[in-house]
C-alpha cells in the first residue's frame, strides 16, 4: 500500500484528465514511423506472419461467399483485424494457451491449424474435433493450445486467468492469453477476471481487440471513457495501447507483456485498436448502423496491405510471390471444403457421450428409446439414421477421429 | 473410530485431498488464514501455503470462471461458495461453461477436476438469504453431478469421491447439521459412490426419499410411523444427478408407495422429477399417489422458518395419507 497524501478540500479527480498513448511503428506505407525500430523478426518468422494473415482473409472471403450460397450455416469474418491476432500469436510461445472469444481465427491459421481442420468444424461433420456441437467457428485444438471457443461473451476471461494461475504453479514457463472485443470488457467477468489476475499475481495477457462495434453498438454507446485501456490503472495492472492494424507494433508490445507475465507473474491488458470491416457475422448487415464512407476510412488502413508494403521494401517479398500465394490458397480452401462437405455427420452415439466421462444409465436408456424410434422413421432422420446401420458407412474411407 | 462433526469430517476430507496430490487447491471467500466462515478450511492454508489455499476477491462468477480455467489446465481446484444463496451470480459460470466443457469440445478440454463446495438449506434463521436450496436449478443442467452428504461420515467419503470424480461437482453441504450431526468417521482415507442411492432402512409399506438434512428429518418421520405399525424403507439420494433410479423404482416395487420430501419450494423442484420417472416406471406397482413434502412455493421466511420447512410432523401425515389411500 502506497501512502496517499491528504487535502482538505473537496477535490474531485475525473477520469477524461488524462488519454492513453498508441504505441506505433509502422506507416501505411509499409515505412517506419520517425524514431520508431522494428522489432527483431526473422525473415522467415516474419513471412510466416504474413502468410497467416493471408490466408485468414482468404478463408474468411471464401466461406461467407461459401455461406451465402446456403453451403454453410454461418460465418464470422475478421477482416480488417488480421494483424492484431496473428501478431500477438506469433509474439508468444507456441505452447501458451489462447483463450479466443470467436473472431481469432488468425492464431489458428498461425499455429497451423489446417484448413481440413477449419472445414471439418464450419460443417460440423464426423471430423470436427467438436462432434457436431456447436456453431461454424466455434474452434478447438489441444495439439495447439487454443480453448474450444464459448458462445457466451466475455466467460474466458476469468477461466484464462484461472488457467493461468495453474501455470504459474506448475512453473512451466508459459502464460495465457485471452482475446475479447471491447464489448465483452463490458461484462463483469471482464473485471472479476482483470481482478484476480492482479491480486494473484497471475501470468495472463488480456488481450482487447477494440474494433469499435459491437454487431450494431459503436464503442461511443459502450463505454464513456478512453477506451478500455484506463481501466488496467483500477486493478494496478501494466497496460499498453496498440495500433492494432500496425503488425510491428503488435508483435513488439505483445512479446514485451509476455516477457512481464512470465517474468514477473503479473497481468497486462493490451488494447489493440482496430475496426471490424466486415459485419459481425454473416447474418448482421452493418448498412443499417454505419456508413460505407467510415468503412473505407478504414479500409485504407488494411494491415495486410501494410505488411506487404513493408515486407516488399525490404526485399523479402514479390508482388509474383503474392500472387501465386493468393491463388494456392483459394484452390486449397475451396479443395478443402468440397472434402468437409461430403463427409458424413458424427454418429448418433455422439449425442451423449462427453457429457460426463462416461454415459450415465439414464442417457443410455434416452438413446437407445431414440434408437428405436429413429429404427421406425429412418427416412425422418437420414443424418441419425446413417449411423444406425453399419452398411451405410461403408466404403467410408474416414480413418481415425480426434486429436493426439 | 474419532467423533467428528460434519465440518471436521469436511476439512479431514480436503486435507487428505490436497496431502495427497498438490494439484488440489482451495479457495473462496473467507477460506485462507480464517479458515471459511464456518472454518471448514481451518489450518488449511498453514498446512499447504498461500499459493494453494487462498482468499479471492469477493465475486462468485469470478471464483467460478477462475476454477473452471485451473481445471481445464489440469489444476483439481476445490471452489467455495460461501452459502448456496449467493452461487447465482456464478450461474452463467457453472451452467453454460463447467457443465459443457467436455461436450462442447468433444472432449479436447474438460473441467472434471472442479468441485464446487456450498452451505445450502434452513434451520439456522438465516431469511431467506440465508436458507435456499437451489439444487433443483442445477440439475436441469446436464454435464454437472450434485452431492448432497446427510453425515460427517457421509460428507468426507463423498466430498473425497467427489475431488477425484471425473466430472465436476457441485457438492451442497447442509449447514444445518455442520454443527449438529456428530457421528465417528474414520481417519484414514476412503470414498462412498457417486450417484448411487442408499437404502438407510429396509421396510415393506412405503418408500421415503429424501437428501441432505432431510434425512434426519424423515428419520424422526418414521419412528412416529413405526409406532402406527407402518414398515418405512428410507433411501437417501445421495447424489441429486445422475439419480439412482433403478435403488428407487425397485424400493417402490417393494412398497408401492412413495413419499418424496425437500427443503426447496414444491413447483420445479426435484421432487417433481422423481415422481415423474417413478410414475413412468411403476404405474402397475402404485397403490397410491407419489406425495412431496415441500416447503412453499415462496422466498424462505426468518421467523415463520418452522412453519414453512417440512418437517417429522409434515411427513409423517404424507406417510399416513399414502398408506390409508
Amino acid at each position: 500500500m502506497t501512502t496517499t497524501p491528504d487535502i482538505h478540500a473537496p477535490t474531485f479527480l475525473a477520469g477524461d484528465e488524462f488519454s492513453i498513448p498508441t504505441f506505433r511503428l509502422l506507416k501505411q506505407d509499409g515505412s517506419l514511423h520517425e524514431g520508431a525500430t522494428a522489432p527483431e523478426l526473422e525473415q522467415d518468422k516474419a513471412l510466416a506472419i504474413y502468410r497467416a494473415m493471408v490466408a485468414t482473409r482468404v478463408l474468411d472471403e471464401r466461406m461467407l461467399a461459401a455461406q451465402r450460397q446456403g453451403r454453410l450455416s454461418f460465418y464470422m469474418q475478421c477482416t480488417g483485424e488480421e494483424a492484431a491476432v496473428v501478431g500477438a500469436t506469433a509474439a508468444l510461445d507456441d505452447a501458451d494457451m489462447i483463450m479466443a472469444q470467436y473472431r481469432e481465427q488468425g492464431a489458428l491459421v498461425y499455429r497451423g491449424f489446417t484448413f481440413d481442420e477449419f472445414m471439418n468444424q464450419l460443417f460440423g461433420n464426423e471430423l470436427d474435433y467438436g462432434k457436431g456441437r456447436q456453431m461454424p467457428i466455434h474452434y478447438g485444438s489441444r495439439k495447439l493450445h487454443y480453448m474450444t471457443i464459448s458462445s457466451p461473451l466475455a466467460t474466458q476471461i476469468p477461466q484464462a486467468t484461472g488457467y493461468a494461475y495453474g501455470q504459474k504453479l506448475a512453473g512451466d514457463g508459459l502464460c495465457t492469453t485471452v482475446f475479447f472485443g471491447e464489448g465483452a470488457a463490458s461484462e463483469g467477468d471482464f473485471h472479476a477476471a482483470l481482478n484476480m489476475a492482479a491480486v494473484h499475481e497471475v501470468p495472463v495477457i488480456f488481450f482487447c481487440r477494440n474494433n469499435g462495434y459491437a454487431i450494431s453498438t459503436p464503442s461511443i454507446e459502450q463505454f464513456a471513457a478512453d477506451g478500455v485501456a484506463p481501466r488496467a490503472f483500477g486493478y494496478r495492472m501494466h497496460v499498453i495501447r496498440v495500433d492494432g492494424n500496425d503488425i510491428l507494433a503488435v508483435y513488439s508490445a505483445t512479446r514485451e507483456a509476455r516477457r512481464i507475465a512470465v517474468e514477473h507473474n503479473q497481468p497486462v491488458l493490451i488494447e489493440a485498436m482496430s475496426y471490424r470491416l466486415a459485419a459481425h457475422s454473416s447474418s448482421d448487415d452493418p448498412s443499417g448502423y454505419r456508413s460505407k464512407k467510415e468503412e473505407e476510412a478504414w479500409r485504407d488502413k488494411d494491415p495486410i496491405l501494410r505488411m506487404q508494403r513493408w515486407l516488399i521494401d525490404l526485399g523479402w517479398w514479390s508482388e509474383e510471390e503474392e500472387k501465386a500465394l493468393q491463388e494456392s490458397l483459394r484452390r486449397e480452401v475451396l479443395e478443402t471444403m468440397k472434402r468437409a462437405e461430403k463427409r458424413p455427420p458424427p454418429p448418433l452415439d455422439s449425442l451423449v457421450t462427453d457429457v460426463y466421462a462416461d454415459v450415465t444409465p439414464e442417457l443410455q436408456r434416452q438413446l437407445d428409446s431414440l434408437k428405436r424410434h429413429i429404427r421406425q422413421y429412418p427416412e425422418a432422420y437420414p443424418k441419425g439414421a446413417s449411423s444406425l446401420d453399419p452398411d451405410v458407412r461403408a466404403g467410408d474411407d474416414v480413418a481415425a477421429k480426434g486429436e493426439d | 473410530m474419532p467423533t467428528m462433526n460434519m465440518l471436521q469430517a469436511i476439512n479431514n476430507a480436503l486435507d487428505i485431498a490436497m496431502g495427497e496430490d498438490d494439484k488440489v487447491l482451495c479457495f473462496g471467500e473467507d477460506v485462507g488464514s480464517f479458515g471459511g466462515v464456518f472454518r471448514a478450511t481451518s489450518h488449511l492454508q498453514e498446512k499447504y501455503g498461500r499459493a494453494r489455499c487462498f482468499n479471492t476477491p469477493l465475486v462468485e462468477q469470478g471464483i467460478i470462471g477462475f476454477a473452471n480455467g485451473l481445471a481445464a489446465q489440469g489444476s483439481v481446484p476445490v471452489a467455495e461458495i460461501q452459502f448456496a444463496d449467493y452461487i447465482f451470480p456464478a450461474f452463467d459460470q457453472i451452467v453454460n461453461e463447467t457443465a459443457k466443457y467436455r461436450y462442447r469440445s468433444g472432449d479436447l478440454f474438460n473441467v472434471g477436476g472442479l468441485t464446487i463446495r456450498t452451505p445450502y438449506g434452513g434451520g439456522i434463521a438465516g431469511g431467506h438469504y440465508h436458507s435456499q436450496s437451489p439444487e433443483a436449478y442445477f440439475a436441469h443442467t446436464p454435464g454437472l453431478k450434485i452431492v448432497v452428504p446427510r453425515d460427517p461420515y457421509q460428507a468426507k467419503g463423498l466430498l473425497l469421491a467427489s475431488i477425484r470424480d471425473p466430472d465436476p461437482v457441485i457438492f451442497f453441504e447442509p449447514k444445518r447439521l455442520y454443527r449438529a450431526a456428530v457421528g465417528e468417521v474414520p481417519e484414514e482415507d476412503y470414498q462412498l459412490p457417486i450417484g448411487e442411492a442408499e437404502v438407510t432402512k429396509e421396510g415393506t409399506d412405503v418408500t421415503l426419499v429424501g437428501w441432505g438434512a432431510q434425512m434426519e428429518v424423515i428419520d424422526r418421520a418414521v419412528e412416529l410411523a413405526e409406532k402406527d405399525g407402518i414398515s418405512c424403507e428410507v433411501i437417501d439420494l445421495r447424489t441429486l444427478l445422475p439419480w439412482d433410479q433403478d435403488s428407487v423404482a425397485e424400493s417402490v416395487f417393494k412398497t408401492g408407495r412413495l413419499v418424496i420430501t425437500h427443503e426447496a419450494p414444491r413447483t420445479g423442484g426435484f421432487a417433481g422429477e422423481i415422481a415423474a420417472a417413478i410414475q413412468e416406471r411403476c404405474f402397475l406397482y402404485l397403490e397410491s399417489p407419489i406425495a412431496r413434502v415441500t416447503g412453499l412455493d415462496t422466498p424462505f421466511p426468518l421467523t415463520l422458518e418452522k412453519e414453512y420447512l417440512p418437517d417429522h410432523l409434515k411427513i409423517v401425515e404424507a406417510i399416513r395419507a399414502s398408506v390409508n389411500f
